[in-house]
């Protein structure tokens, strides 16, 4: 094996083995039945798997982002690992989409979709303003998203609820993480409680629509294959309040009301809008311009 | 095909690329060995999502058997029932602790409802390595890889690796 080209000396020994875009990875649902349950719409599950992939992918790349500025090594660990663990979701997701479509993979879904085509929910996108607004939104997404998959282990597809099931052991320890932040900043210093204050203010427009079951979610909910999110809603409250007491700030900072979403009204602080149903956002493209620019720069590019 | 060695031993004999001093069998992610007209399939369980070194073991474990003449191996995935590391072997656990990684110990259970918060870190149940101390303390749940947590122990003060239970 030669070394005058230290990519060569990476990839020389197995054609599975390199790790960069286009270039092998293996489907990680290789081997997996592309079977639905009967009585399911293909479209509508393809959907849902986008939806509950997008929310990792979109999360995972806001996190990696902190990778090399977080403020000790150990929470740069700690992020970088979580963010490993969504992308691993997103991935399986993605591929379940395109498996039960028919059509594309998870790298023609990550890479090849504009940001009309994707389905998470609007919380994930926002770039995080410091360390308060990270630990905040990752406890709110990684209590609803717990509850979530926990509920989807017991439906009738059975890669989601697999999926799920290895999910809710994961989700646990980023809830967990979070929570255990969130607490220790709001019964901090001065300025730490005052940051995780003015982090959770920041959230509570973007909670109303974690809890609405949209069109897709109501049909596949009806066929017994996707949770209605409005079900977790008393489950996520529970959990905010008690992070938020021991934190001693605020217990109904993050509550989510009756979980009707946002009113509009810009005054609020409301984004307007559901993520789900895709747009051109702002955050959403830069986020895009990031994670594909190389990958639709040098399509299907192998090194 | 090599009549010599069978098909289970050489899959034996693979190690996992981020933990080598344990195989893939005894880490519990091998789940099963068999031929299917006349071509090996090894089925895996992946540990955790994003395991990175899930496409190093598919590839190893097809380098392994070909090299022993077993050609056109299939590495198949099976999701369910998500890896714990209640299926790491008894030698598996011994070959860890030999390393330096103390072992996980039962992965907890849930009976039902919500998963529980765990707002404090837990008890420093996990007995230092080194010097034998009973407690050791956490210093973080997320290590150098997803597997392993951080910990260090009062008294003789050297940092050490545990795998957490899943």
């Amino acid at each position: 094996m030669g070394f005058d080209d230290a990519y060569d000396a990476l990839t020389d020994h197995d054609d599975d083995s390199r790790w960069a875009y286009g270039t092998g990875f293996t489907d990680p649902l290789a081997g997996v039945p592309a079977d639905v349950p009967d009585g399911v719409s293909r479209a509508d599950l393809a959907t849902y798997a986008l939806m509950l992939g997008d929310d990792a992918l979109i999360l995972s790349h806001r996190l990696q982002q902190w990778v090399t500025r977080a403020p000790e090594l150990e929470d740069e660990l700690a992020l970088a690992n979580i963010a490993l663990d969504l992308l691993g979701q997103a991935r399986l997701l993605l591929s379940r989409a395109a498996a039960v479509a028919g059509a594309g993979s998870e790298d023609t879904l990550a890479f090849g979709r504009s940001a009309g085509e994707f389905h998470h929910v609007r919380l994930v996108e926002r770039a995080d303003a410091d360390f308060a607004q990270l630990v905040g939104r990752l406890l709110v997404f990684a209590t609803w998203r717990l509850a979530l998959l926990d509920r989807l282990t017991a439906l009738r597809d059975p890669v989601l609820a697999a999926v799920a099931a290895k999910g809710v052991k994961e989700v646990t320890y980023h809830r967990d993480y979070a929570a255990q932040w969130v607490v220790r900043l709001g019964d901090g210093t001065a300025v730490s409680r005052e940051r995780m204050a003015a982090a959770v203010s920041t959230l509570r427009p973007f909670l109303g629509e974690l809890f609405v079951a949209g069109e897709v979610e109501s049909r596949l909910g009806a066929g017994g294959v996707a949770v209605d999110p409005g079900e977790v809603l008393a489950e996520c409250r529970a959990v905010f309040r008690q992070v938020l007491a021991a934190a001693t700030l605020d217990p109904d900072g993050l509550d989510p009301g009756d979980g009707d979403p946002g009113d509009g009204d810009p005054g609020d602080g409301d984004p307007g809008g559901t993520g789900r149903d895709g747009g051109e956002r702002a955050d959403l493209v830069a986020i895009l311009e990031e994670m594909q620019g190389f990958a639709r720069s040098v399509p299907g590019g192998v090194w | 095909m090599n009549g010599a060695v069978s098909a289970d031993r050489v899959v034996a004999g693979v190690v996992d690329p981020e933990l080598p001093m344990v195989t893939l069998v005894e880490l519990g992610v091998v789940r099963e060995v068999t031929t299917e007209r006349e071509r090996v399939v090894v089925t895996v369980t992946p540990t955790y999502s994003g395991c990175p070194a899930m496409e190093v073991i598919r590839a190893d474990i097809r380098a392994a058997l070909e090299q022993s003449g077993f050609t056109g191996a299939v590495v198949r995935t099976r999701l369910a029932p998500a890896w714990t590391t209640d299926w790491i072997s008894a030698s598996g656990k011994r070959k860890l602790a030999a390393a330096g990684i103390v072992p996980p110990g039962p992965a907890p259970r849930r009976a039902s409802g919500p998963v529980p918060l765990t707002l404090r870190v837990r008890p420093p149940a996990v007995a230092c390595p080194r010097c034998g101390a009973a407690e050791s303390e956490l210093i973080t749940r997320f290590g150098a890889t997803a597997c392993r947590e951080l910990r260090r122990c009062p008294d003789c003060r050297e940092p050490f690796e545990h795998m957490k239970e899943i």
